[in-house]
């Protein structure tokens, strides 16, 4: 089955998680209004700035027809600042989305110059370790029972979760050439 | 783990694109700047438009200021040094800015050299006139690139300039042969393996902001049309009657660039943009996107 996937496309690095899934072959759209969401099989929230990307959601009535999706079994995946909108509690007053039932805390290991990147091995990712790029990161600092942890940094901080149809990472997979996280929601969003 | 890595580096100003960078002097307005979804703010001692009207040397920001400015917001805070001031540059990353702008909107330091960037752990963004000024600025370590503009001045039209040139090169290298190169590297004064790769790839290997001038929403969506990957606004917010609601008005347009019904709601109601000065008025010693080599 084909599949499109919608990539939120408010701010932040949409155009890397298009090409990404070009390169799968997969066929995606940028969103930008709720006429956007028509017809889609998943969406991607991309990294960027949580506080602009959730304003712009708020502002151009997009927060609660996502929010609806996703309750209702629609694919979404967040990388960072997408994890963030996707928690219910980040700690700080900003939209969100609310749909993962877990606390995120921001920029959780400083400033830019303690940006990082690291191998990470990810639970159900078959082909080894993934190197994953964690820039003014955040981290899910407690999850509810239904939030499947992923993967953990050595240190046990928790930085991918999976609850259902909903997929969320600290880290940015479109920064890198290793498409498999992205192979992996396309299967998510071909099989929901 | 490693950090400070090129993909690091240039990875935080991919997270800035399609958003808007504003200049901030003090706390209060960076908090304005982040409520009206700001990616980033600059922290300066002046904004460009100030720096004009009472002259004197322009140095980087008290480093109070920038403390309370990073107390006051979530989002990355970016500062400005002078050109070639590496003791200026090496303070601001102690002071933990996430993003140095080695600008030639402060008074310049050096007449010869800019700050070698690669020594840095923190990544910087420097401006460019044309392909070769872009491509220089990257490789001596510049982790993003703006087009400078003409700052201080809310007339967009240098920005224009600088933006179609680099964009026009970027087109014209795609399809140059590769014997071709060599004097093409020449002529813009820049390495050549960044030429070669810049042809092969079809685009820089960092992200390319607009500045200098925009001073509307229309503004903004302009230089996004032009193909800027995001829009610095210096002056053209705090100096405009009515910042907040100018600034939120800028964001929007700078997202929804290619929907002109959206960006004309946006810009109803906004009260008076910054007065301005047209570009062509300025004598050349009044020039601030010249400086730089």
């Amino acid at each position: 089955m084909t599949a499109v996937i919608g990539v939120l496309a408010l701010q932040g690095d949409f155009a890397e998680h298009a090409a990404m899934l070009r390169r799968l072959g997969v066929e995606s759209r940028e969103v930008r209004v709720p006429r956007d969401l028509e017809g889609l099989d998943g969406l991607v929230i991309p990294g960027g700035e949580s506080t602009t990307i959730g304003k712009l959601l708020e502002t151009y009535a997009l927060l609660e027809p996502v929010r609806d999706l996703g309750a209702s079994g629609f694919p979404i995946w967040g990388t960072c600042a997408g994890l963030i909108l996707l928690a219910t509690d980040v700690g700080a007053p900003q939209p969100l989305l609310g749909l993962m039932d877990m606390t995120v805390e921001r920029n959780a290991f400083g400033r830019q110059t303690d940006s990082f990147e690291t191998d990470l091995d990810i639970d159900g990712l078959p082909g080894g370790a993934f190197h994953a790029v964690f820039i003014r990161a955040p981290i899910v600092s407690g999850v509810g029972d239904d939030v499947e942890v992923l993967a953990k940094l050595d240190d046990g901080r928790i930085v991918a979760v999976r609850q259902g149809n909903l997929l969320g990472t600290a880290f940015h997979p479109e920064l890198t050439t290793d498409a498999r996280l992205h192979s992996l929601f396309v299967e998510m969003a071909r099989a929901a | 783990m490693e950090k400070n890595t090129l993909t690091v580096k240039r990875g935080l100003a991919q997270m800035l694109k399609g958003g808007v960078i504003m200049d901030v002097v003090t706390a209060e307005q960076a908090k304005i700047a982040e409520d009206a979804g700001a990616a980033a703010v600059m922290a300066l001692e002046r904004v460009p438009a100030d720096i004009r009207a009472h002259g004197g040397v322009a140095r980087m920001a008290d480093p109070e200021k920038i403390i309370e400015i990073q107390a006051a917001v979530t989002i990355p805070v970016m500062a400005k040094c002078r050109i070639g001031h590496f003791v200026e540059a090496e303070l601001l990353q102690a002071l933990g800015v996430d993003y140095i702008d080695e600008s030639e909107v402060l008074t310049p330091a050096d007449e010869a050299h800019h700050v070698d960037k690669h020594g840095f752990d923190v990544p910087f963004v420097c401006g460019c006139r044309n392909i070769g000024e872009a491509l220089r600025r990257i490789g001596e370590g510049a982790a993003m690139i703006r087009t400078k503009g003409e700052a201080g001045t809310g007339d967009v039209v240098e920005a224009v300039r600088h933006m179609r040139a680099v964009m026009g090169d970027l087109r014209r290298l795609t399809t140059m042969r590769e014997d071709e190169m060599a004097t093409f590297a020449k002529d813009v004064q820049a390495p050549l393996d960044l030429v070669a790769s810049v042809a092969r790839e079809g685009r820089l290997p960092v992200v390319n902001f607009a500045a200098g001038g925009v001073a509307t929403p229309a503004d903004a969506a302009l230089m996004m049309r032009l193909g800027a990957d995001g829009v610095f606004v210096g002056s053209g917010i705090f100096k405009s009657s009515d910042p907040a609601i100018r600034a939120k008005a800028v964001v929007e347009a700078t997202t929804h660039y290619q929907d002109a019904s959206i960006i004309a709601s946006a810009s109803r109601g906004l009260g008076e943009p910054m007065t301005g000065i047209a570009r062509d008025t300025l004598a050349p010693e009044e020039l601030l996107a010249t400086r730089g080599w």
